[in-house]
């Protein structure tokens, strides 16, 4: 599951990829006409949207590619960079970038793109973006407050909006589809000219927007991997049979006590219920954070045995089936709940002097690995802990 | 031999989108530029001035942030990339050679210290607003961020707006 970086490709190679990246972004903006200042600034003055057009095209084309990966599961929306909002520094830092705009004709990525193929302007303006960028550094304490004031942290323009992402998306497409009309419309006029498209190119476009709904449709209608999961485990709770896989409370403080080495015992409750009393050695993974990445190495491995376990055997079951789907390792699932488990072991209480002999056995066994569990939760104390796999946030921005 | 036709600008912007794509993808995080430009100035100043950096909380900051030293960022091979991409580019299409464009009534040396003005408010804009049209407006609304659209809304509405007086740079 994306993003691959830093969990699947480490952090010296991504700088291969910014490479790999770069040529890409370069060489696309550069065939789009982005090295030429005349192009550019023609968004202003009405007689070439290109910018426009490319710019736009390619936002809706990243959005929906993005909501399309994370409805499929492929790309996990929290973990990549939101550009975040701090109010005053965006519109003013916005306000000056336009001016800057009309006045150098690039913005930095083009005026990259036209000193690469030898135009003097673009190299002027990238010694000029040099230049600002250092009177920032140096008067820094004279625009904190502005820069750092408003501090929204990443929200998200839907949100702020108050729609879901797919409403916007879709909007926003619809927007982006209405103003390359509009604007052909208006470079029309501006240069006087009465181009109209072939019917090839008219076949063409309309079917990159027919396809550009079916993908956001795809995403507003088709269940998505979290709901596909969902229902599996909804259907798969009704035919399971689970007694193969219930593990009585004594087998397992049996395997507590001479396989801890072996086994996870993970905890499928709340962080709460986790706290004010876990099993020895317990791991807690809630259902809802089962698919978080630094649980994916202890649901895929093959080396141990996750024992699950919880307060009621309807949550237990289907955090053992969800395991099983999102996961490869051999899962059982305990019988007791953890309050049954906390009477049997910890708060024993000797059998009476009619007890059969059962009982005795069972109150001497119980006694014996109630002792040793402690005792190794005690010895083991620093060294049982399950490493935990640090999932970073990425940091981004220009 | 003539240059070539520029791409059909919607083709390119679909590329475009499908770059970014796959960087967010991988990386976690999308395309940028003037990021780069704030690492060259600081190494820049690092050498030039060590103890005035060492002086200066915001260049110790950044400097912390990037323990290889300022220029081993994403950002900084992300625009060598960007060179490389484009000056290919430039090569297949026969776009390649030292030129300067301008508007038609003002002289080159206009157009060079308009350039320089222009570069200078765009790289002071874009360390203030955290970004710039790739960074923020771009890469900001492909992941819908609030900040980012803003932002963009900020640079063009204040392109247009501020459009009719500079026309004479770049008009008839």
């Amino acid at each position: 599951m994306g993003p691959l970086v830093p969990f699947i490709i480490g952090s010296e190679f991504n700088l291969i990829i910014a490479l790999i990246a770069g040529i890409g972004f370069g060489f696309v903006l550069e065939q789009a006409g982005f090295s030429s200042t005349k192009k550019l600034v023609g968004l202003f003055y009405g007689y070439d949207f290109t910018v426009l057009k490319v710019f736009f095209t390619a936002g809706v084309t990243g959005m929906i590619g993005v909501l399309l990966l994370s409805h499929w599961g492929l790309l996990d929306l929290s973990l990549i960079y939101i550009n975040p909002t701090f109010l005053w520094s965006a519109l003013v830092g916005g306000a000056i970038m336009g001016i800057g705009f009309i006045i150098g004709g690039f913005c930095p990525g083009t005026s990259v793109c036209a000193a690469s193929i030898g135009k003097l302007d673009g190299l002027a303006f990238v010694f000029g973006s040099a230049l600002g960028v250092f009177v920032f550094i140096e008067g820094f304490p004279l625009f904190e407050k502005i820069y750092i004031a408003e501090s929204w942290g990443p929200v998200l323009i839907n949100e702020q909006l108050g729609m879901s992402k797919i409403v916007f998306a879709i909007l926003l497409s619809a927007i982006a589809f209405a103003a390359f009309y509009v604007t052909g419309l208006i470079e029309n006029r501006v240069n006087n000219v009465n181009s109209s498209v072939t019917k090839q190119k008219a076949i063409y476009y309309s079917s990159a927007i027919g396809f550009a709904f079916i993908l956001l449709a795809i995403v507003a209608f088709l269940p998505d991997s979290q709901s596909r999961i969902e229902t599996r485990i909804s259907k798969e709770l009704k035919r399971t049979d689970f007694t193969n896989m219930l593990v009585p409370a004594d087998k397992l403080a049996h395997e507590i006590v001479t396989n801890y080495y072996r086994i996870n015992i993970i905890d499928t409750r709340d962080p709460e219920s986790f706290k004010s009393y876990h099993l020895p050695f317990a791991i807690n993974i809630p259902f809802e954070k089962m698919q978080d990445r630094e649980w994916k190495e202890i649901l895929d491995q093959k080396h141990k045995t996750n024992y699950f376990y919880g307060d009621d055997a309807q949550s237990v079951n289907k955090a053992f089936l969800k395991a099983g789907i999102i996961g490869s390792a051999e899962n059982f699932i305990l019988s007791e709940s953890s309050q049954d488990f906390r009477k049997m072991f910890f708060e024993l209480t000797p059998p009476g002097p009619d007890a059969s002999k059962k009982e005795h056995n069972s109150y001497q066994f119980r006694n014996k690995a109630s002792t040793d569990m402690q005792s190794l939760v005690e010895a083991l104390k620093n060294s049982t802990q399950p490493v935990v796999a640090k999932v970073s946030k990425i940091k981004g921005g220009c | 031999m003539n240059s070539q036709k520029y791409m059909n600008p919607y083709l390119a912007g679909f590329l475009l989108g499908l770059v970014l794509l796959a960087t967010i993808y991988v990386t976690g995080r999308g395309l940028g530029a003037s990021g780069a430009v704030k690492s060259v100035v600081l190494s820049a100043v690092v050498a030039v001035a060590p103890e005035h950096s060492a002086n200066t909380p915001s260049i110790n900051d950044y400097n912390k942030e990037h323990p290889g030293g300022p220029l081993k960022d994403w950002l900084v091979f992300e625009v060598i990339g960007v060179i490389i991409g484009a000056f290919f580019s430039g090569v297949i299409s026969n776009r390649v050679g030292i030129k300067l464009e301008r508007g038609p009534n003002i002289t080159n040396k206009t157009r060079i210290v308009a350039a320089i003005i222009g570069g200078a408010l765009f790289g002071f804009g874009s360390q203030l607003g955290r970004g710039c049209t790739s960074g923020a407006a771009l890469s900001g609304m492909a992941v819908m961020s609030f900040g980012g659209i803003i932002t963009m809304l900020a640079i063009f509405g204040s392109g247009y707006s501020f459009a009719y007086f500079f026309r004479k740079l770049w008009l008839k």
